[in-house]
């Protein structure tokens, strides 16, 4: 029900593990430094993104605190984040510890978690420890980029701070 | 609650609500310390019915949930016969905590510090050397244990919902909701839940701006403009507003949308109207007509601590605690049916994308009510301004451009308050 329709990708090969490593490494910048516009092309055209907390995820439950189900929807939340939603200005520090490669469910894909600290600081100067978690995340081979076809971001905490807009 | 059968006018040293009423809410009712120790004797702890908990969150025997009422810890219980308890988290020892996670289950409650050990309903039934040790030691002989029980809290379920009282005087939770309320409740809850997902946000404010906030439909359309960019929340929907009979409850809906655009908008040229409506993933708001009466969107507000929100097919319970006089934890339980098809679980889970501490719909009120406190907190003496739609308490069945039900809030403030 939430397909794109986009041409299916010409995926040969799996990416190596230091491709996978540069994409997370990319992806964390990238969000660092606000280009939130590129922010979708981090996943294939059909990729989940899903972040939820350690209790709902080790309960099964499917609702976490976002789930983007496809590229569209991924770009409905920067533009959104662009001319709809109101906040208080802030950006991130993404600190991401050395990936774990792990079995991968596919021969296309790899897979792998990565432990990571998000520092926020907000306009006013104030910086909180953010976030605190793991990425599960599956690399794959679209249109000769290594992109996410999944990206679960696991919270260790139940609680987020004032809200979350800013991907993570 | 009429006037004759408000308590005591309390003088809080100086404070003194504005001769213009419920209309104006003194600055300082969100910064006072005093006001906020008294918020929770008379009404967390007062006259008030508490949501604490679902009933599928303990579903069997010997499951427990911690939650908080105001800033007291209670514990609920299921016990052996199935029935449900509810008494206050604190050893009747040394007053530490006696249950630590949020939910498990267990054979009795047992404190971790002297290993005093309750029943599931609260009964003390042992205590660690109570008679010594070799002869030595021990409770003096006319030590009860009938004396020493976990405070119970009084507990009632109503569609699904267990609600905690201190108070033994309230009356039971469908008359304390009124008929209207009730009847809206069970039209949404009124079937075997399930939940879906739950989180938590903190806010940085007091919990009367987000009671306010939640009454507010004044503000729905302007703040929150994915809802009107996406036509799914608009002013021009018919909807409105009614107040229970004490109005610190309320129900506030919109029908379903009349896809004009209002011409208030066109001519205010507010930001809310000026965003590009197509949605890259419509995914997102795919939805089914669940009910016959048209309502597609609500918020229903018990006073003094929760609010249910159906907004398309999201259902979600969202309660707070409060965490000192400028912090409010607040709490999202995500529902589905029982009986919901594969198909409808996941249109709710999509749409669960629009609220919560990441909703595209409404993530703003995490930080809107901070700016009114951070705005607000040099001025105690100074006052809000609450007319939209008039000076009146009044349900309004045609427009939700009014601030009525904020006003009904503080009206059922006052009266709890005795200010």
């Amino acid at each position: 029900m939430h397909n794109v329709l986009e041409k299916p990708s010409k995926q040969v090969t799996a990416p190596t593990r230091d491709q996978v490593m540069d994409l997370i490494t990319a992806y964390a910048h990238s969000v660092d430094d606000m280009r939130l516009d590129v922010w979708p092309q981090f996943f294939t055209s059909d990729a989940l993104y899903h972040v939820t907390t350690r209790e709902n995820h080790e309960a099964g439950l499917p609702i976490g605190v976002v789930r983007c189900v496809g590229r569209g929807m991924m770009q409905d939340r920067v533009k959104a984040f662009y001319s709809a939603n109101i906040f208080e200005p802030h950006t991130y520090t993404h600190i991401i510890g050395r990936s774990e490669f792990l079995e991968p469910t596919s021969e296309m894909a790899i897979s792998a978690r990565s432990n990571f600290q998000i520092v926020r600081t907000m306009e006013t100067g104030r910086m909180d420890l953010f976030a605190v978690g793991r990425y599960l995340d599956e690399v794959v081979i679209e249109d000769s980029q290594p992109r996410f076809r999944k990206r679960v971001v696991i919270l260790d905490s139940r609680n987020v701070d004032i809200l979350i807009v800013i991907p993570l | 609650m009429s006037p004759t059968a408000q308590v005591e006018r309390t003088e809080v040293a100086g404070f003194k609500w504005p001769p213009q009423g419920v209309t104006r809410a003194p600055y300082r009712l969100f910064t006072d310390p005093e006001i906020y120790r008294l918020e929770q004797e008379r009404i967390f702890r007062g006259k008030t019915w508490n949501f604490l908990c679902l009933d599928i969150e303990i579903q069997n025997p010997g499951d427990y949930r911690t939650t908080t009422v105001g800033e007291t810890p209670v514990v609920v219980t299921r016990d052996r016969e199935g029935k449900v308890y509810a008494m206050v988290n604190r050893c009747a020892h040394k007053g530490a905590l006696v249950c630590l996670k949020k939910k498990d289950n267990v054979a009795s409650l047992s404190c971790v510090y002297h290993a005093w050990n309750y029943e599931l309903d609260g009964q003390l039934k042992g205590v660690a050397f109570r008679n010594g040790v070799r002869g030595h030691g021990g409770m003096p002989e006319d030590f009860d244990a009938k004396q020493h029980r976990l405070r119970p809290v009084r507990v009632e379920s109503f569609c699904g919902m267990i609600f905690g009282t201190f108070s033994d005087e309230v009356e039971d939770v469908e008359t304390y909701l009124g008929p209207e309320m009730a009847s809206f409740i069970k039209r949404n809850l009124g079937r075997p839940l399930r939940v879906l997902g739950t989180h938590s946000q903190m806010i940085h404010n007091n919990w009367k701006l987000y009671a306010e906030n939640l009454r507010d439909s004044y503000h729905a359309t302007l703040l929150h403009t994915f809802y009107t960019t996406f036509k799914v929340n608009r002013l021009d929907m018919d909807g409105g507003i009614t107040l229970s009979e004490r109005k610190w409850h309320h129900l506030s809906y919109a029908r379903r949308a009349k896809m004009q655009e209002a011409a208030e908008y066109a001519e205010a040229k507010v930001h809310s109207a000026n965003y590009e409506s197509a949605l890259d993933g419509p995914g997102l708001l795919e939805a089914w007509e669940e009910f016959d009466d048209g309502i597609t969107h609500s918020i229903q507000t018990v006073f003094p601590n929760m609010c249910i929100q159906f907004t398309l097919n999201s259902l979600a319970i969202r309660f707070f605690a409060p965490r000192g006089v400028d912090q409010t934890e607040l709490f999202w339980i995500y529902l589905g049916y029982e009986r919901d098809s594969e198909e409808q679980s996941q249109m709710r889970v999509m749409q669960s994308n629009l609220t919560g501490a990441a909703g595209l719909v409404s993530l703003e009120d995490g930080c809107i009510n901070e700016f009114v406190q951070r705005g607000t907190r040099a001025d105690p003496d100074q006052s809000s301004f609450i007319e939209m739609g008039g000076r009146e308490v009044d349900s309004e069945r045609n427009s939700r451009a009014t601030e009525t039900a904020v006003r009904g809030f503080w009206h059922g403030y006052r009266n709890i308050m005795g200010f």
